[in-house]
């Protein structure tokens, strides 16, 4: 991101250094005699003996790429085409042509840090000398304002407190992915807005996202905004779903996510703050708030964010995403429009045909147990549940066509009206079988802590075209 | 020192737009009627049909593909460059 106002070398020599390091005073006498161009970052009357020019902002030493003191760099039209750091007397004296330069130095000694890569200030740097290819509004806060209350008053908030997206946050956020802050990343409904990446790292700045999260919010985003997942419908459907965010490969490891103890829970940076961008970016930029488009009955805890990663290393079944096409070592995100999730108990279990049937048993109740097809769900089985499975030999498919075998129902127990129920199908279709579920109709994750023969389904919203389909895509940085 | 922080919404801030003048009468105009497909929407722009279709104006009836879509772009432009004016049967 070097802008292209970026202060130009003099052609040359050029050595940048600073007072406060060792090895900068140790070359400082050789600086006369050498013809180079002096920059000093600290103090601008060092070196003595030499005339030297004071990098007061670092704007050079931040557009070169300093990261250590001193840097000999040899400039040729304009262009540099060597540079050595530190005091490594063989390179200076092929870069300067000097013979015998510096013979009376030890060969080698390291430089110190320069003063724009220091932690303390390279925030503040970023934004003064890359701030300028930032695009967003400025919205300034007065002097007595409180930054937090500020975002709230604005109304850019879930309803919990944000982290203030200052130029220096989503600088660094930036520094989470390749691609350009300007890239468009989707079009978010349901105002049909725009979304560049600059934009999601504001928005995942304010959700608590380190910028390693950042490319998974941009898959994510990617997924809620196409039309087969159809987040416009998500959001204004009185049913109480929203993005559920199933994420997988080695690198939800690196980044921290929980697949364990609570992972459906609080607790976890990664898996909070990554489902809670997302519905920050619907909110803001899609300009989705509830009482507007989002016209849910009573929502659910689960749209501030869902989010969490498969538990791949000991599961008995393929992943998810490998289900669904991928590649073991790829990272994936898979999205769902899921309600919040339910417990499904059985202590007793040790067999896994008794396992497939309080599964059936919960799952034909998703929703009302008389609505079939219309819905997916996930099943999220729990790892003492899945050791039932693998002492049976049973994996994935075998576990889901188990399922389905038990979710087929007569249609006259579905009926308008049968069981005293007023809702279900059709009264033409009581001589017919239904399937609970379409064929692809349930997702089995492995997810969970090592203790509690527990699972939980996460039902869905309505499926199909007309509805929402799970969408899944590779997470790329 | 001021303060500030980067806008996170969308910046849509549409200029602000003077609505159409109120025709003087509905004789002339062609009306598109949008069912967005909710059940029953039908029975109300049927009726709405006829009461249009007696004061003269020509109506023109469109349906979007599902109620829980934004209208497709193509539609969009179809009833702006067809009809002087557009209803939409909302829900059932």
């Amino acid at each position: 991101m070097t802008s292209p106002t970026a202060p130009t070398l003099p052609d040359g020599l050029v050595v940048v250094v600073k007072r406060e390091c060792e090895t900068c005073r140790m070359v400082a006498p050789l600086l006369a005699d050498l013809g180079a161009t002096v920059y000093t970052q600290d103090d601008p009357t060092f070196p003595t003996g030499c005339r030297s020019l004071h990098d007061s902002d670092l704007a050079i030493s931040w557009h070169h790429d300093i990261e250590t003191v001193p840097t000999l760099i040899r400039v040729v039209g304009g262009r540099e085409v060597e540079r050595t750091v530190g005091w490594l007397r063989d390179e200076w004296v092929r870069i300067t042509g000097i013979a015998g330069l510096g013979a009376d130095l030890p060969p080698f000694r390291p430089g110190c840090g320069s003063l724009s890569v220091d932690p303390d200030r390279v925030d503040a740097l970023r934004a003064l000398h890359d701030g300028g290819t930032l695009r967003s509004r400025h919205i300034e806060l007065a002097d007595l304002d409180d930054e937090m209350e500020a975002m709230f008053d604005r109304g850019y908030t879930d309803g919990l407190p944000v982290v203030p997206p200052t130029p220096e946050r989503v600088l660094r956020m930036l520094q989470g992915t390749n691609r350009h802050p300007h890239d468009i990343v989707a079009i978010v409904p349901p105002d049909l807005v725009e979304v560049t990446v600059e934009k999601v790292a504001v928005n995942a700045v304010m959700a608590g996202c380190t910028p390693e999260y950042l490319p998974w919010v941009i898959a994510a985003l990617e997924s809620v905004c196409t039309d087969e997942f159809n987040i416009h419908g998500v959001l204004a459907t009185t049913m109480p779903v929203g993005p559920v965010i199933v994420c997988n490969g080695p690198g939800t490891k690196a980044i921290g996510m929980n697949s364990e103890g609570n992972a459906l829970g609080q607790g976890n940076r990664a898996n909070l703050t990554i489902g809670r961008a997302v519905q920050l970016i619907i909110r803001n930029v899609g300009g989705g708030r509830p009482g507007e488009v989002d016209r849910a009955t009573h929502g659910n805890p689960g749209k501030i964010s869902f989010c969490f990663a498969e538990r791949e290393h000991d599961s008995p079944f393929t992943s998810l995403a490998v289900s669904r096409g991928f590649d073991a070592t790829a990272n994936v995100v898979t999205v769902f429009a899921g309600e919040g999730p339910r417990c499904i108990v059985d202590q007793k279990v040790r067999s896994a045909p008794e396992l497939a049937n309080v599964f059936a048993a919960c799952l034909r109740t998703l929703h009302n147990p008389k609505l079939v097809i219309a819905f997916d769900a996930i099943l999220v089985v729990g790892p003492e549940h899945a050791r039932v499975c693998a002492d049976a030999g049973w994996d994935r498919e075998r576990l889901l066509a188990e399922l389905h075998a038990r979710l087929q129902i007569p249609g006259s127990e579905l009926v308008w009206g049968a069981g005293g129920i007023a809702d279900g199908v059709p009264l033409h279709l009581s001589d017919v079988t239904l399937p609970k579920f379409r064929p692809d109709g349930i997702l089995l994750v492995h997810a969970g802590g090592g203790a509690g023969l527990f699972s939980a389904m996460i039902g869905g919203w309505a499926n199909g075209a007309m509805g929402s389909q799970p969408v899944s895509r590779e997470v790329s940085p | 020192m001021t303060r500030f922080v980067l806008d996170p919404t969308g910046e849509r801030t549409p200029p602000h737009r003077e609505p159409l003048p109120r025709p003087a009468t509905l004789a002339g105009q062609t009306i598109g009627l949008l069912d967005i497909s909710k059940p029953r929407g039908d029975v109300f722009l049927d009726r709405l049909h006829e009461l249009l279709t007696s004061s003269g104006a020509t109506v023109l009836r469109f349906t979007k593909p599902t109620f829980t879509k934004p209208a497709p772009v193509d539609l969009r432009h179809e009833i702006a460059t067809q009809c002087t004016m557009v209803i939409e049967a909302l829900a059932d």
